[in-house]
């Protein structure tokens, strides 16, 4: 069964009609874990409040869980969760006054629910007597996302939950949407976090305002087609530059310890890159052949 | 990296909100011009910490100087010598670029005509230019955290403090942001900067990671990933980490 269906959906704004959603489709499954990538402004965050009910399209329609984004809209108020960018906590409330309050508005209260957010919750938990407004960036974030979810949402809409949040608490976060997913509650999320993105079951890749493509991460990485290589040397800044200068350089780009690059003739000529690198003064040099992530399908996407 | 002048001397820097010990004791030093990254967890005391360092909030003990100022006694001095870009959004969103621009000029005591410069050169760097009569607001978080950059060593401070410079901001920008970073870092701006991005802790040459308010390791990630035996940074990351106690 469709959980999400949205047809045709167009949004602008103000007067000079900024186009920031441009006639999009596509529907998401019910259990399915679904990602909206893409570079700032690409629109997401317009389809997730127009999902939410919180902004009306232009044109097209949508719904969730078979009620209609405008019709039903109250339907939809109470069963979907969603974390927008900017979530609204409470400042002069505590964690736990904040949590309860969410909980009361639903008419559900913390235990009925707390399996459902306990993971990331103990890691607040010993703080809950702390206000929001006293929390660190990255535990306001995951107070956030337990408002989010306390009532046991059918859908699940997050736009980047996981900003500000450090990597040891993202790899348990995800952790636990794969155990929402498991309990059937459907997924929409965004991330500015590749290896995140990999972790969906589909991905819709978007860019201004239009999907680009829609597929398994999988078969996004297999659609790269072009050999990639991983270069590293002792110095990043000036390795970039070279690699920027060499006339048969496609794309360069950092890629944590190493730099990554396609070059044109799928280098044939391996040798004279490799005088060139010399004569740039370059220490601790090393080239091999690798296998492309989604980050890198990303950067070439909008390259 | 050049042993040089040392522009951050932090010596047993703490902080304490009630009984709570934030920052614990942090020591280390940075040197001029250097990209130095300040890693942790959340709530490992990072902005708290950072926050000290600007001038900002008083520490509980401890010393420390910022470009020879002392952060007790000489907060005027350092906020004139340093850059800082908060966690939350530090430019006005109701201003246009080229409004944020000088006004940030006027406040950091740039001349008109200096402003005039600045202004053209950082719309051009920035490609901006179509841009400039925009209100801040309507941009896209990563154009946004640029310009914040940009106007954060509008002055050429000695230091400029980043905290979090690039969470949400997409692949291709985060690169585009490292290049603004290592372009000032060539000029001998010093960079100290907080992420959660382990890619990014690469384009550091020395980082410390905090663990419950203390500085667990400070090394090369190079060195770090070596005296570790793992191959990324961040599985030295989810190693300290899981070390953590504060919360259990
Ligand atoms: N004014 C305050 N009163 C009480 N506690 C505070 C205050 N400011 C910060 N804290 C606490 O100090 C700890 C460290 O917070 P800090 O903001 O420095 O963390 P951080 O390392 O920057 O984390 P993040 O990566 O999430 O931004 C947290 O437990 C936070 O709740
Ligand atoms: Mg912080």
């Amino acid at each position: 069964m469709e959980a999400v269906v949205v047809q045709n959906m167009t949004k602008t704004y103000g007067k000079e009609k900024t186009l920031a959603v441009d006639n999009i489709s596509f529907s998401v499954a019910k259990g399915e874990l679904f990602g909206l990538i893409g570079p700032d402004g690409a629109g997401k965050t317009s389809i997730f409040r127009i999902l939410t009910t919180l902004l009306l399209a232009d044109s097209g329609t949508a719904s969730v869980d078979g009620f209609d984004v405008v019709k039903d809209f109250k339907s939809i108020r109470n069963t979907v969760g969603y974390m927008p960018v900017k979530f609204s906590l409470y400042q002069d409330l505590t964690i736990e006054e904040n949590l309860s309050f969410f909980a009361t508005v639903f008419g559900t209260t913390i235990e009925a629910n707390y399996d459902l957010i306990k993971d990331i919750y103990v890691q607040i938990e010993p703080f809950k007597k702390r206000r929001a407004g006293k929390l660190s960036g990255g535990m306001k974030q995951k107070l956030a996302l337990c408002c989010a979810l306390i009532h046991k949402p059918t859908t699940l809409f997050l736009d980047e939950p996981t900003t500000g949040v450090d990597p040891v608490s993202r790899k348990e976060f995800w952790e636990m949407l794969r155990r929402l997913k498991e309990q059937n509650i459907t997924i929409i999320v965004s991330t500015p976090y590749m290896d995140e993105a990999s972790l969906c079951d589909r991905i819709a890749l978007m860019q201004g305002g239009k999907i680009l493509s829609i597929d398994t991460p999988d078969d996004i990485v297999k659609a790269y087609r072009e050999k990639l290589y991983a270069i590293k040397a002792n110095e990043m800044y000036p390795l970039l530059k070279v690699l920027e200068n060499y006339p048969g350089t496609l794309n360069s780009y950092a890629f944590g310890e190493y730099a990554h690059a396609t070059f044109k003739d799928q280098m044939k000529n391996m040798e004279e890159f490799e005088r060139f690198l010399a004569e740039k003064q370059l220490t601790g040099v090393e080239i091999k052949s690798i296998e492309a992530t989604i980050e890198d399908s990303f950067i070439k996407l909008l390259h | 990296m050049a042993q040089g002048e040392k522009v951050i001397v932090c010596d047993k820097l703490t902080k304490r909100f009630g009984d709570f010990i934030a920052t614990n004791e942090i020591t280390f030093e940075v040197n001029k011009g250097e990209i130095f990254g300040f890693l942790g967890a959340n709530g490992a005391g990072k902005t708290t910490a950072m926050r000290m360092l600007c001038g900002l909030s008083t520490p509980s003990s401890g010393k420390a100087s910022i470009a020879g100022f002392d952060v007790y006694t000489q907060t005027e001095q350092i906020k004139r010598n340093i850059g800082y870009m908060s966690q939350k959004f530090s430019l006005y969103e109701n201003l246009t670029v080229k409004e944020n621009i000088e006004f940030f000029g006027g406040i950091y005591g740039l001349t008109d005509q200096q402003i005039e410069t600045k202004t053209e050169e950082l719309l051009n760097r920035l490609g901006l230019k179509s841009e400039a009569k925009k209100l801040v607001g309507s941009l896209p978080l990563g154009w946004k955290q640029k310009l914040s950059f940009s106007v954060a060593i509008l002055h050429e401070p000695k230091i400029v403090f980043l905290d979090e410079p690039t969470g949400g901001v997409d692949p291709v920008t985060r690169r585009q942001f490292w290049d603004l970073i290592y372009e000032a870092a060539e000029r001998g701006i010093t960079i100290f900067v907080t992420t959660h991005y382990m890619d990014e802790a690469e384009y550091c040459n020395r980082i410390s990671i905090m663990v419950d308010g203390r500085i667990e390791v400070l090394d090369s990630p190079t060195n770090l990933k070596r005296s570790f035996g793992v191959s990324s940074m961040d599985e030295v990351f989810y190693q300290l980490a899981r070390s953590a106690k504060r919360g259990d």
